[in-house]
Order: C-alpha cells, then structure tokens, then sequence
C-alpha cells in the first residue's frame, strides 16, 4: 500500500447537532416537569419518618393464621392472569398482523393501529369497572379488562415483529404458489413464534401484578382482600399478602425467564 | 471430482426407478402441452426511479432450454426472471408475461392465475430463501404448497405420498441426511440444494434460478449447476439461470441471453459470445465476470 492510511472516520456536524438536540431536549423536559411531580416534596420524607416508621413497624408481625386462603386468593388471580393473557394473544394475532405494514395495504393497517392505540389508551381500572357494570362483581370483569388492554399491547408489539422479519423466506414461499394465509403460516409465523411467544409470557407476567390491581374494582382475587385489609388497617394480615404476591410474582418472572431464554 | 458429483444424482437403488415413472408422467405431460412455450415475454418495461431496469424486452423461451440470462450489475437480469412469475410487477402499458401457455401479467397487473402457474415453475434464490426456522424437511414440503388442497396446505397436513417425494427429492440431491435439521444450521451449498429440491417436489416443468451460485464456494456451486442440468436432462424441465460468471454460463448453457442497461444484446449459442462482444457487454465489469473463477472449464 502506497501512502499513509485515511483519517479515521469522523460523525457528521448534523448528527453530532442532533444527538445534542436530543439529549438536550430530554434535560430540558426533566427541568420544567420537576415543580409539575412537587420533586421539591422530597424533603418532606425526613420530617415524616415518624409516620412511616409506624406504617413499616406493622408489617414486622404478619400475620399468618390465613395463609391458606389467601394463598387460594392468589391462585385465583394468577388464573384471571392467565385467562386474560390467553384471550388477549387470539386478539393479537390477528389484530397484529392487520396492523403490519408488510402483510396488510394501508387502508387496513392504519386504522387497526388506531384500534390498539385506543385500546392500550383506556386504564384496564377504566375498562374493569365497565365490565363489572356489565357481567357483575367478580374474576370474569378482571379478565375481560386484562384481555382488552393487553390485547391492545401485544397487538402492537406482535406488528412489530412482524415488521422485521426478513422478507426473503416469505417471497420464496410465494414463489411455489402459496396462497397468501399459507404465506403467513409458513413464512411469517416462524419467523415471528419465538418473539411472539416471549411477548406473551411477559405480558403474562405484568398481568400477574395488573390483575392484583383490579381487585380494587371488585374484580376479586388477591386485589380484593389486600384493599379490604388495608382499610381495615390490619396491618399484619396486608404483610402476609404482599408477601405471597411478592413470592407468586417472583416465581412466574423466574418461570417466564426459563422459558423465554430456552426459546430465543 | 465430476463423476462424485454425478453419483449423488445417479445412485443406483428402489428411488432411482420411482423417479423415472415420475419422470415418464411429466414427459407425457409435456407432450400434450408442447405447443406452449414456457415463456413468451412481449415488451416488458420496468422503470424503479429514473433507471429503466427492463427496456421493451421482448423473449421467448421454449420447454426442455437450459437458458442463461447474463449481463453486468443492474442490467436487469434478475427483474426480468422475477417479472417471469409475477413476483415483480411490469410497467402500466403493454408489456406482457406468458407461462405455460398462461397469462401471468399484462398492463402493470399480475394476473389471478399467477398463483396457479407458480405452482408448476420452481424459483431458486440467491439467497436460497428457505424459512430458517423450520427444518429442511418443512421446507421442501412447502413446494406442496401449490399443488394440495388449501386446508391440507395452511395446517402442514402432508399426505404419505407427499412425504416421501420430499425424501426422494432430497435424496437426489443428497442431503436427506439433514431432513430433521432446521435449515439455518446447513451451509450454504445444503441449502442452496435444499431449495432445489423444494422445486423438484413441486414437480416444477420450469426453474428459473437467480444468481443461485453467487452465494457459494467454488465446490458447492458446482454441485448446484449440476444439479439444475441434471433437472433440465433427466426431468425435461425448462431452466433459466441468471448468472454473473460467463464461464458458468458458457459451460452449462445453450443458449445465452445478455441483457444491458434493460435490453437484450445477445441471444444465441455460447460459441457466439467472443471476447470483443463480451467486452462491450460488461464494460467496466468485464475483468471480474470473466475470468475462470469456476476453475476449467470440463468438457460434458
């Protein structure tokens, strides 16, 4: 080789400009939201300590004599989970690859966007309360709720991996003369199983603590009873179910992790 | 070397003799339907941007030709055989697609019996196309597709006899040891043969195969080129390959279309494409399509 060696490369003005922007904006943002979110209160946790100490102090002495059914409480919520995950993957699937840009025309894909925009938009509390208005207090309007919130998430995200799949095995599908759907089959759906299938597992595990949420709303489950005794203020009874929420929830994230590493 | 490459085509056992009947059905076939061409293409257009990748291309292809579409980067070959199935549409006008005797697009559509004739027609890819994901064996039986009933075909309901032309076709072409393999664990060469013997079970009466070698070493794709003559000879169908290399062209082509910037330079005997021609042909790129990089040639 003739010469000395080029420069290393250098990051353009205008990208280096807009890194800047960005960042910048995000600094910015931060500032003018701290007086929005009262950040100035944080003061406020040293002088009240005496409060939370009192608060903490009741959760020292939990309350076990029934372990039993609260256990069978969560139980209970795990299914409501369960139900709502599973009802929400069979919206998913074809809602997600309705809203993909590489499988349906824009007339299509656009407006089903907006559908899941809409459905994630609404609080699952908000969609809760109605379906307790319409199928009564009870597990059913929990996993109606869960179902269409998280139907609208993983919608969403079902399209986007959808939107990355490589093009190349579905035109060679195409190419024998499959039938569109059988290019779905096919092409799409291998491509896209393990990630679909780790979305849902993990949609099932942050179902898991939304539907300990809506027992609030009457929804039963686990919810239920831990806002029944916090306002009763039977502070050792709340320690033993935030204790089996904690040990349930922790055991389906370390489920769910096996599974998804085992997949990908 | 050339006769190990030819025993993996031609072993002697119970297959061999299925094949054959196979063949004998589909030679009936081409007897009845031999006043088809497999190709009648009539002033194809296709413009991406400013660059006119066809321009008024007009060709015909008959059954049974071992054809290769040559020609320097961008000048259009893949687009042309792409247009030849309907996966590229041509420009609004009166460029015309024929297949088989069937319309496949006309006036910048493609037609609704596209479908239909891509079930007969195998396409074999650069990049091989296979579903990564899915085994080999899945793979081939995807070239079913087109030719079983559409609820059999959506949920994988392959019939006895289905699964066993699959094995066949990847006994030909000797990779049905890795049936059970997902096909992003084989090499290059397996899958390359692999999409090959996903157009043998459609029981394809033409391939068309764009750049199917340039992925591959030197040896695999040797294995490849044999692999469609052996299909153009034995099974009668009709094989059009776009090739970069003039030599892979030259040794297993009769006749030899180059296409330049969208047009149709050359059409005829590889005896015909001397240095002078082939200069004016490739321009700049002469040097790289030129040389022996498929080693010498061997005489068939």
């Amino acid at each position: 080789m003739n010469g000395s060696a080029p420069p290393p490369p250098v990051r353009p003005l205008p990208a280096r400009l807009l890194d800047l922007v960005l960042w910048g904006g995000l600094a910015v943002l931060l500032l003018i939201s701290a007086p929005a979110v009262h950040l100035g209160d944080l003061t406020l946790l040293g002088a009240h300590s005496d409060n939370m100490r009192n608060f903490i102090g009741g959760f020292a002495h939990p309350d076990f004599s029934q372990a039993g059914s609260i256990v069978m409480d969560m139980l209970q919520t795990l299914e409501m989970a369960l139900w709502g995950t599973a009802l929400a993957v069979i919206f998913a699937i074809p809602l997600g690859l309705a809203a993909s840009r590489n499988v349906a025309p824009v007339w299509v894909q656009q407006p089903v966007r907006r559908l899941l925009d809409a459905l994630r938009a609404v609080p699952d509390l908000v969609i809760g309360t109605m379906f307790v208005l319409a199928v009564g207090l009870g597990p059913l309007a929990g996993v109606l709720a869960i179902a269409l919130n998280t139907g609208g998430v993983l919608g969403k995200l079902f399209s986007e991996a959808v939107e990355a799949i490589d093009p190349q095995p579905v035109e060679g599908v195409r190419a024998v003369g499959a039938h569109p759907l059988q290019e779905l089959v096919w092409g799409v759906a291998p491509q896209v199983a393990p990630l679909w299938t780790s979305f849902g597992l993990y949609r099932f595990e942050s179902n898991a603590r939304s539907a300990t949420i809506l027992g609030l709303i009457g929804a039963g489950g686990i919810g239920q009873r831990l806002f029944e005794s916090l306002g009763a203020f039977d502070y050792g009874q709340t320690a033993t179910i935030i204790l089996v929420i904690v040990i349930a929830v922790s055991l389906i994230d370390l489920l769910s992790q096996t599974i998804r590493t085992r997949l990908l | 070397m050339r006769d190990n490459v030819k025993g993996i085509f031609h072993r002697a056992d119970a297959n061999l003799a299925l094949d054959r009947k196979e063949h004998v059905r589909s030679r009936d076939l081409q007897i009845r339907m031999a006043e088809s061409a497999a190709f009648i293409v009539t002033g194809a257009s296709r413009t991406f941007g400013q660059t006119k990748a066809l321009n008024d291309v007009s060709l015909r292809v008959e059954r049974g030709e071992m054809t290769a579409l040559i020609g320097p980067s961008g000048s259009g070959k893949s687009t042309l055989l792409r247009a030849l199935v309907g996966l590229v549409a041509l420009d609004a006008g009166p460029g015309r697609v024929e297949a088989l005797g069937l319309l496949v697009q006309t006036g910048g559509k493609v037609a609704p019996q596209a479908r239909a004739v891509r079930a007969r027609i195998g396409f074999i890819f650069q990049k091989f196309n296979l579903v990564g994901r899915l085994t080999l064996f899945s793979n081939v039986m995807i070239g079913r597709l087109g030719r079983i009933g559409f609820w059999r075909g959506l949920f994988g309901l392959w019939s006895h006899a289905d699964r066993s032309l699959a094995m066949h076709a990847l006994h030909r072409v000797g990779i049905a040891e890795q049936a059970g393999q997902r096909a992003a664990n084989l090499s290059g060469g397996q899958q390359q043969r692999g999409a090959i013997a996903r157009a043998l079970v459609q029981q394809a009466e033409i391939i068309l195969a764009d750049e199917p070698v340039a992925s591959l070493d030197p040896a695999s794709a040797r294995r490849v080129m044999e692999a469609l003559a052996d299909i153009n000879r034995e099974d009668g169908a009709a094989v059009v390959v776009t090739l970069h290399q003039i030599d892979i062209a030259k040794h297993y082509c009769r006749r030899i279309v180059a296409l330049s910037a969208g047009r149709i330079v050359y059409d005829g005997p590889p005896d015909g494409l001397d240095p002078e021609r082939l200069r004016s042909i490739y321009g700049a790129e002469y040097q790289d399509a030129a040389p022996a990089v498929f080693g010498a040639p061997v005489s068939a």
